[in-house]
């Protein structure tokens, strides 16, 4: 059993704050979707979980299993089991996708083991094989002239192949046309299980009716402001987030 | 005022005394008178030299006080080398230790019944001696190493000569080794390759050291000659001791139709000096001039080019790419020239240096001088740090940021590497760069 826990959460980019005191559980089995309109700190939120060194947490913490990360890099908060799917995925000219996993899967092997090469090559073909990314991709470099869609596929393939206790999709299913929709979202349901927690951020109730999750969020202005089950994904869809915003005002300051 | 009559000091030899250059006469088999005279005459020229000051266009930025020839000595003949094998096969193996020749294998079988010759210097002065006055050293130094090229000339003990012939295709890369053993050594290697009509080969130069305390010497030159539709492929993969000096210098002549693509691999050395100069002299032909560069510690890469495109419709291309860690220091200063009838001229240079530690510093100074119209010239030079996104994105699958850093460094390598058109040739110089880096982290 895992868990991630985000607890009153304050963000600033330099003097600016943009999440403003944000609290979440994600517990292994769950998954939980995050909705709300653009700019409201989503992709921050999933920066700072990953541990992106512009961010400065002004308050509040993020604990993976009790324990918290704030003080780790990014390389030992993804060994410890934490995953981000970019919503801008990086190009890395130069670097084979074969390459960078395979230094993704040695670094998390004990100081002095080799990789088995052959054992990786085959459990890589597998899961490109599930993908339906064709084999030849493992010799391009890591995003390079990727389509939309490609760059998305990949970072769903490196989920597949670290196999995260935790992991953070930042807007996952834009860009992708139908087929390729239903594809990685049956990868990821093929994740799915007791041994996986997942923070979906979407903007779309269309992803949801393929992943289906069981709380979905919605994130305005730095926080949460309203939570419930998939139906309010629906909802969403249908009325968009003024209401929400109305309710939010109505509220007593 | 009073007016003194100042006589300049002695041009500095160092250790390349005229009594050292006659000992060194004296222990040479009997030479062709031509090559004799020519030795004497570079000895004249180099006795009559001056050391590079900072002040010379052609040294500037350079570490001029590095460039002390004192306190080398001729080398004692070597009785083991420290080779291995990078797993390529090769179709002959020349290895030099301290000048002369340790061993030499040819490997593919049917070389000699093909004509191809892969001997020494030594026996090509009296076998080939008209291909070797032809090519041997024939271009003037016109880089600014005109002191070392006529040390090398003078000093010169032995090299490679490779000669394939009209039409004859050499599949497997010929590797030359030159290894300097021993504290104070100097050494001068050569390398003579000239392809005719057709005929295509890919040569290999190593250049390396046992122990990287070893004070050393080390001021080699190639000459790569092209006939009419040859094609040349040319690794240099220099990894000299860390205490090394090190001057090399390339002359590429490319007849019509014919291609040369180089690639020079720095490493070693604690400062080394690289000249490579191209002359497209037909039209047709196309020089393709590659480097990488990994500049640690406190080295100093120092690399100087020229492009000369003398006939209408030739191509060149030049890539340098470095990266500079900790305190390293790289100089890079090219020019493109077209004479006023090379119309239809392709040149490009660029340089791209990047930097992976805050106290290195990476020089560029691009240039053209163009006298036809009709061309298309590009030049340039950039310099960069790791992305820092591109870095985060590595980092967030787990990867240390070091290693991070490393693989980054790796992938602005790969667009070099992937020009080389021999796929094991590309994969074992990866390996190279890749042990290189490893060695670094187990010296930490
Ligand atoms: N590096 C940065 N420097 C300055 N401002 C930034 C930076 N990153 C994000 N911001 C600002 O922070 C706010 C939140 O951005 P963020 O990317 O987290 O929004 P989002 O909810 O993911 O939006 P979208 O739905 O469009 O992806 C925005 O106003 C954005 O301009
Ligand atoms: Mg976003």
């Amino acid at each position: 059993m895992s868990s991630l826990v985000i607890q009153d959460l304050h963000v600033s980019i330099g003097d600016k704050p943009i999440v403003k005191g944000l609290s979440l559980t994600v517990n292994s089995g769950e998954v939980h979707a995050i909705m709300g309109p653009n700019g409201t700190g989503k992709s921050t939120l999933a920066k700072v979980i990953a541990g992106h060194p512009d961010y400065t947490v002004t308050g509040g913490d993020v604990l993976l299993d009790g324990r918290s990360v704030l003080a780790q890099e990014a390389d030992e908060r993804a060994r410890a089991g934490l995953f981000l799917a970019f919503q801008y995925p990086s190009e890395i000219p130069g670097v084979s996708i074969a390459n960078f996993l395979r230094a993704a899967v040695q670094a998390r092997l004990p100081e002095g083991e080799e990789i088995d090469a052959t054992a990786y090559y085959k459990r890589l073909y597998a899961k490109m094989d599930l993908l339906k990314i064709d084999r030849k991709f493992t010799s391009r470099s890591v995003n390079e002239g990727f389509s939309g869609g490609e760059k998305k596929r990949c970072e769903i393939l490196q989920m597949a192949m670290l196999e995260p206790k935790m992991a953070v999709m930042d807007e996952t299913d834009s860009g992708l046309d139908i087929d390729a929709l239903r594809i990685v979202s049956e990868g990821v349901n093929a994740l799915r299980g007791p041994g996986l927690g997942v923070l979906m951020i979407t903007h779309y109730q269309r992803l949801l009716t393929y992943i289906v999750p069981d709380f979905v969020h919605v994130m305005y202005d730095g926080r949460i402001v309203k939570s419930g089950d998939k139906s309010l994904a629906l909802e969403l869809e249908s009325r968009g987030y003024d209401w929400v915003k109305q309710e939010l005002a109505a509220l007593p300051a | 005022m009073t007016a003194t009559n100042v006589s300049l000091p002695p041009a500095p030899v160092g250790a390349f005394t005229r009594a050292a250059f006659e000992a060194h006469l004296a222990s040479l088999p009997p030479l062709p008178e031509w090559w004799l005279a020519r030795k004497r005459a570079a000895f004249e020229r180099f006795a009559a030299l001056p050391l590079p000051v900072r002040t010379d266009e052609s040294w500037r930025f350079s570490n001029v006080a590095g460039l002390t020839l004192d306190g080398f000595a001729p080398p004692a003949p070597a009785r083991a080398v420290p080779f291995a094998s990078i797993g390529l096969s090769k179709a002959a193996r020349l290895i030099f230790a301290n000048g002369r020749l340790f061993s030499r294998e040819i490997l593919a079988p049917d070389l000699g019944r093909r004509g191809v010759v892969v001997d020494t210097l030594q026996n090509a002065l009296r076998e080939h001696g008209d291909l070797v006055r032809e090519h041997l050293l024939a271009q003037p130094a016109r880089l600014g190493s005109g002191k070392f090229s006529a040390l090398h000339e003078a000093f010169l003990v032995d090299g490679a000569f490779i000669h394939v012939p009209r039409g004859v295709e050499v599949e497997l890369p010929i590797g030359i080794f030159s290894f300097a053993l021993g504290d104070r050594a100097a050494v001068f290697p050569h390398t003579l390759v000239v392809a005719d009509e057709g005929a295509r080969v890919t040569v290999i130069d190593y250049f390396g050291s046992q122990d990287d305390t070893e004070r050393q010497l080390a001021v080699g030159a190639n000459d790569l000659y092209a006939g009419h539709g040859a094609r040349i492929t040319y690794v240099g993969k220099q990894d000299w001791s860390h205490q090394a000096l090190a001057l090399q210098s390339n002359s590429t002549v490319v007849r019509r139709d014919a291609s040369v693509q180089s690639l020079n691999l720095h490493l070693g050395a604690r400062q080394a000096r690289h000249e490579s100069h191209s002359q497209l002299q037909a039209p047709g032909a196309n020089s393709e001039m590659l480097s990488l560069t990994v500049a640690r510690d406190d080295q100093e890469f120092d690399q100087r080019t020229l492009q000369i495109h003398q006939a209408p419709n030739t191509r060149s291309d030049l890539l340098y790419k470095n990266a500079l860690l900790q305190r390293a220091r790289t100089i890079f200063s090219g020019l493109i020239v077209v004479d006023p009838d090379a119309q239809k001229t392709d040149a490009y240079q660029s340089n791209r240096n990047l930097m992976l530690s805050d106290e290195a510093e990476a020089n560029s100074l691009p240039g053209l001088e163009i006298q036809a119209n009709d061309v298309r010239c590009t030049h340039g030079a950039t310099t960069s740090r790791i992305d820092p996104e591109q870095e985060f994105y590595l980092q967030a699958r787990g990867i240390p940021k070091r290693a991070a850093d490393e693989l980054l460094t790796f992938g602005f390598f790969e667009e070099v590497l992937n020009r080389l058109s021999q796929d094991d040739l590309h994969a074992a110089l990866r390996t190279l760069i890749q042990t290189k880096f490893a060695g670094d982290k187990a010296a930490r």
